[in-house]
């Protein structure tokens, strides 16, 4: 009779049990930030899936997923910066352009005698300062950052044309073409750089007052002043971050070329942005990841890779990858 | 501290101009450690002003403020707190993105760490959090849960907690329960009672008369930038609260 007793109490429990991990489920599957922060992982499964599906030759070799690697790097360097200034609730529109304006100026100190190192340094000290610049006017001065910033790329890509008088600088170097194509094992140069710009910005957002301070600001502007955090600074600071790094990928994109290029590649504008709302960023601000919008660039690069292979025209791929955008961002935006 | 005094917070001829319009005019009032004294007063009365002069947001034209007997000018809000002096606003202030306890210690951060590298310590954080909160008798269900996901008198107990969690001595609460229901009210209101035990000063700013002559042991009313009159609660009444604030009646000092 006893023993009865405690197996039906022990078996309630474990239905009880199940039933709440259900239940818990169930919330979890409800909770748009679920969606949100996993959207990513889940299409980037399908894209490997889809194309792995029709091309499998193609599409899944280590030959091409290191192509995907290489291509990923500077996008995901420039999202890096963007993940910042969104975390803020802001946008900076002007990355493409102060990269290109970047390149412009590494190409200029290097064919002026400087060493790789220096031209680099230079290059992203011109990103820095077209960041302040972008920063102290939207926060101090309090201009859309939209306008600001839309104003800014035009801005760095006309100083980059004046500086370059429109033509591509050869840039030939050893170590540099080096960094281009050299790979640990499989692991190309420019995705450990890329990694490790990323690990320390998850580090800094996530370990430290500031990046504490960047998603208070971005969350409750007004609350976060109340409790004495200079948002003013916090803004200065996000988009410097975006400039520097966009200004530092430069390096990387000149590497890849073999040439410093006055033409703005507005490709990787929008790579950026899409790659923040892909990887579970809220424009709104208050929060983000950095692991997100990293794997959303690789996705991106994924689909337009998987495309080429599969031999549709890169016409197509800009309305593929448009679509995609749009609809993820209403899917987290629906499920709201 | 050697400088003594009967009230923690005392303002003395506090004047406050915004252009043209002379918010405050000549105010003079005090709180006592260990009570709620209350500011009523219709819109536009100056109530609000007068707690952003001493919590440090504005600074008053003219006039002097006294903490514990010392005399106190405030820059800004961070020398308002480091003098012991918590404002809990009407918006509460807090991210509603970030954990209660990311709130809790928000510009506060426990960091650990050598030279220019320090890191969130984060375990220390959620730790005091709980221990904070469990000060507190109000269901949170735990440090780690988003803002977000609280209910009104929730996120009124983590405000709170946050305004007196750091030792502060005077505490301004502005409209505490103004967005709350009945069973919350009553939860706040059992709070503002506990920081009463525990010798804090409580400035309540309300418009509910029945909540101010439940809660405070001395009442402030304000009309037009003035002090119209300051009394003890259980010498007055609603009747007298609305003819002072009103204008109907001149007022006593």
């Amino acid at each position: 009779m006893k023993s009865n007793e405690t197996t039906s109490n022990s078996s309630t429990s474990v239905e009880e049990f199940d039933a709440s991990f259900l239940a818990k489920f169930r919330i979890r599957l409800k909770d748009p930030y679920f969606w949100a922060d996993w959207m990513v992982v889940f299409a980037f499964l399908l894209v490997v899936i889809i194309f792995g599906a029709i091309a499998p030759t193609k599409f899944l070799t280590m030959y091409n997923l290191n192509n995907i690697l290489i291509a990923s790097a500077i996008p995901a360097i420039l999202v890096i910066g963007q993940t910042f200034v969104v975390a803020t609730a802001g946008i900076d529109l002007s990355v493409s352009s102060v990269m290109t304006l970047g390149a412009v100026t590494f190409g200029l100190a290097f064919t002026n005698g400087w060493s790789v190192l220096f031209a680099c340094l230079f290059g992203t000290i011109a990103g820095a300062l077209c960041g302040i610049v972008n920063g102290v006017i939207i926060s101090k001065w309090k201009i859309n950052d939209f306008i600001v910033t839309l104003g800014m790329l035009s801005i760095a890509s006309g100083i980059a044309l004046v500086l370059s008088h429109g033509s591509p600088r050869q840039v030939i170097n050893e170590s540099l073409s080096k960094l281009a194509i050299g790979a640990v094992g499989e692991l190309p140069y420019l995705m450990i750089i890329a990694l490790v710009l990323a690990t320390i910005a998850h580090f800094a957002l996530f370990n430290t007052r500031f990046g504490t301070h960047v998603f208070a600001t971005g969350g409750n502007e007004d609350s976060a002043r109340s409790m004495g955090i200079s948002t003013v600074r916090i803004k200065i600071a996000v988009y410097t971050i975006s400039g520097v790094l966009a200004g530092f990928a430069a390096t990387l994109a000149v590497s890849r070329i073999g040439s410093a290029e006055p033409a703005a590649n507005t490709a990787l504008l929008l790579n950026s942005v899409a790659a923040v709302v892909l990887g579970g960023v809220s424009l709104f601000g208050g929060r983000g990841t950095i692991f997100g919008p990293i794997m959303a660039t690789i996705l991106l690069q994924s689909l337009s890779n998987g495309l080429t292979v599969v031999g549709v025209a890169s016409y197509y791929q800009y309305i593929s990858i448009g679509s995609v955008v749009i609809i993820s961002a209403m899917l987290v935006r629906t499920s709201k | 501290m050697t400088a003594t005094s009967e009230y923690s917070v005392e303002v003395r001829n506090i004047r406050k101009a915004f252009g043209s319009v002379d918010a405050l005019r000549d105010v003079s009032l005090y709180a006592r450690p260990g009570e709620v004294t209350a500011i009523v007063g219709d819109n536009g009365a100056g109530k609000s002003t007068l707690i952003k002069c001493i919590s440090g947001v504005y600074k008053a034209d003219d006039g002097e403020i006294f903490i514990n007997g010392e005399p106190v000018s405030f820059a800004s809000p961070e020398e308002s707190r480091s003098h012991g002096i918590e404002t809990v606003y009407q918006t509460l202030g807090l991210v509603e993105d970030l954990a209660i306890w990311q709130n809790l210690f928000l510009n506060r951060e426990a960091v650990k760490g050598i030279g220019p590298f320090k890191f969130l310590d984060k375990n220390t954080m959620r730790q005091k959090s709980t221990e904070m909160l469990e000060n507190l008798d109000v269901y949170i269900p735990s440090v780690k849960s988003r803002v977000r996901g609280l209910s009104g008198g929730q996120r009124q107990a983590v405000a709170i907690c946050r305004a007196t969690g750091w030792g502060s001595h005077v505490v301004i609460m502005d409209e505490p329960t103004a967005a709350l229901g009945v069973k919350e009210t009553a939860k706040v209101e059992a709070l503002i009672h506990r920081l009463k035990s525990q010798g804090i000063a409580i400035l309540l700013i309300s418009h509910n008369f029945d909540q101010v002559l439940r809660l405070a042991e001395h009442i402030w009313v304000m009309r037009q930038g003035n002090v119209m009159a300051g009394m003890r609660a259980k010498d007055t009444n609603g009747d007298e609260l609305v003819a002072l604030i009103t204008g109907a009646s001149a007022g006593r000092k």
